[in-house]
């Protein structure tokens, strides 16, 4: 049998994917935290970073590992699926049911594809401004972001889907580890209590930064 | 032992009744009346079912046999939690002071591609024995028994074995998970006969066979819900599927098949 065809093969092709977008989100959520003090550095740091040739392999990395995550997850969910055909009459409850987020993998799972789409529509893909600091000229997506967060249907979506990052993350960040092999019960204990936090670090770190353009900044 | 409290339930069940593996099955409904709260829960079925044969009826079709959580025989699905909602019970040790009087009791078979039903509550839980089958072994040498202490087995490796080495088998694990998947029960048996020296020799080629032989079986993929964990009757930890997920990067590594 072949290692990546296996079942747990697939699922560490999941946990591999999934730790390199957790790793992405994190620097990308930290480093648009900028948005909360300066027009200037927000703009010169995204201009570093495209303006920068590597920045194609990035892409083309988080691309790739982001179709492999995705594919792979729906291959698993049409297999787990068929695996029960015959549905249960009555869901299992109580003290024997699992937590809600790790069984809700694929439904936030979905919803974050489709928020990536219209997320890369609306800044990678969107209106662009210009603006000019010492003699160079870069995009402004600062102008950009504070447009766009002052609609606030597209907000409450945005915060929706922030939100989902965060229980996709609370389920996935451990999980990962533990498809990976992580095994030992003081490790595992803790990587649950720290994959909550990082869920909860990346979620309102995402956050804060519409709420801080619809009820401050543009005020 | 402790006496009879007195106490009487009237319960009405709904039962998964199917004829056989072919026939769609649908839910019946009973009546259980004057169920002593001392009974199992078996026990309980087994008054319904004297009832139904004396009525003519055919009676509810389940599983059991040692009735006192060892051997894995009985399993069935109680208000949607396999094994009913006690943490650590089979089903056979499960009993009706648990339940309020009046209360409306849903009994399904344990639902699972690789488990059909054979009949109402009775499923084929062959897969599993397929499962042990293909790796699920130590080798031994014949002739006369080796030295107790000969071979030298740390005590927290010992215990965790022991522990993993109380699956019983009933699969209630696959019950519970959403995707019907039995590696909690293969998990089980990779820690009980890998972490001993015994099981060395057969290490590799043990979780690779054992894995393959699930995938093919029909069951699903974990998701780490730990579900599984939460619904077995004894308890075998999740870390166990954790250890599987090593060992069988381990070996696809090693592996020169």
């Amino acid at each position: 049998m072949k290692y990546i065809t296996s079942a747990i093969g697939r699922k560490q092709l999941m946990a591999v994917t999934g730790l390199a977008w957790s790793l992405f989100v994190l620097s990308h959520m930290a480093a648009n935290l900028l948005i909360l003090f300066d027009a200037e550095a927000y703009n010169k740091y995204s201009h570093a970073l495209i303006s920068n040739p590597a920045i194609y392999l990035a892409e083309a990395g988080l691309l790739l590992t982001i179709l492999a995550h995705i594919v792979n997850g729906i291959r698993l969910t049409i297999e787990n699926r068929s695996a029960r055909p015959q549905k249960y009459a009555m869901p299992t409850n109580g003290e024997k049911a699992a937590r809600f987020q790790s069984k809700w993998m694929v439904y936030h799972g979905t919803l974050l594809a489709i928020f990536l789409v219209w997320h890369l529509l609306t800044f990678k893909f969107g209106t662009v401004y210009m603006v000019t600091y010492n003699g160079v000229e870069m995009r402004d997506l600062h102008r950009l972001v504070l447009e766009v967060f002052q609609d606030p249907m597209y907000v409450a979506g945005y915060l929706l889907c922030m939100v989902a990052v965060g229980f996709h993350l609370s389920h996935g960040f451990y999980s990962a580890f533990a498809s990976l092999g992580l095994s030992h019960p003081r490790y595992m204990s803790l990587m649950n209590k720290f994959g909550y936090l990082y869920a909860l670090i990346i979620a309102a770190g995402f956050i804060s930064q519409p709420i801080y353009v619809y009820c401050i900044a543009v005020r | 032992m402790g006496g009879t409290n007195g106490k009487k339930l009237n319960l009405k069940l709904k039962v998964w009744r199917q004829k056989n593996s072919k026939d769609a099955g649908h839910f019946e409904e009973y009546d259980a009346k004057d169920i002593s709260t001392d009974c199992s829960f078996l026990e309980m079925l087994d008054i319904v079912n004297n009832k139904l044969i004396l009525e003519g009826k055919d009676p509810i079709a389940f599983d059991h046999d040692c009735r006192e959580g060892i051997c894995g025989s009985c399993g069935m699905t109680i208000n949607g939690n396999p094994h009913g909602a006690d943490r650590g019970t089979t089903a056979c040790q499960l009993h009706m002071r648990r339940f309020n009087d009046g209360e409306t009791i849903v009994i399904e078979p344990f639902r699972a591609k690789a488990f059909p039903v054979l009949k109402d509550l009775t499923v084929d839980r062959s897969a599993f024995d397929k499962i042990i089958q293909s790796g699920g072994f130590v080798s031994v040498n014949t002739g006369s028994a080796p030295d107790a202490n000969a071979q030298l087995v740390p005590k927290e490796k010992a215990d965790l074995a022991f522990h993993a080495a109380t699956c019983i088998g009933c699969g209630a694990c696959v019950a519970a998970c959403a995707n019907s998947s039995a590696m909690l029960f293969t998990s089980a048996k990779i820690s009980h006969l890998g972490l001993l020296p015994q099981g060395e020799p057969e290490r590799d080629r043990r979780v690779l066979k054992m894995m393959e032989t699930m995938e093919e079986a029909g069951f699903g993929n974990c998701s780490n819900t730990g579900a599984c964990s939460l619904a077995c009757p004894k308890d075998i930890q999740f870390e166990n599927i954790a250890n599987l997920n090593a060992e069988f990067l381990r070996a696809s590594i090693r592996s020169r098949d």
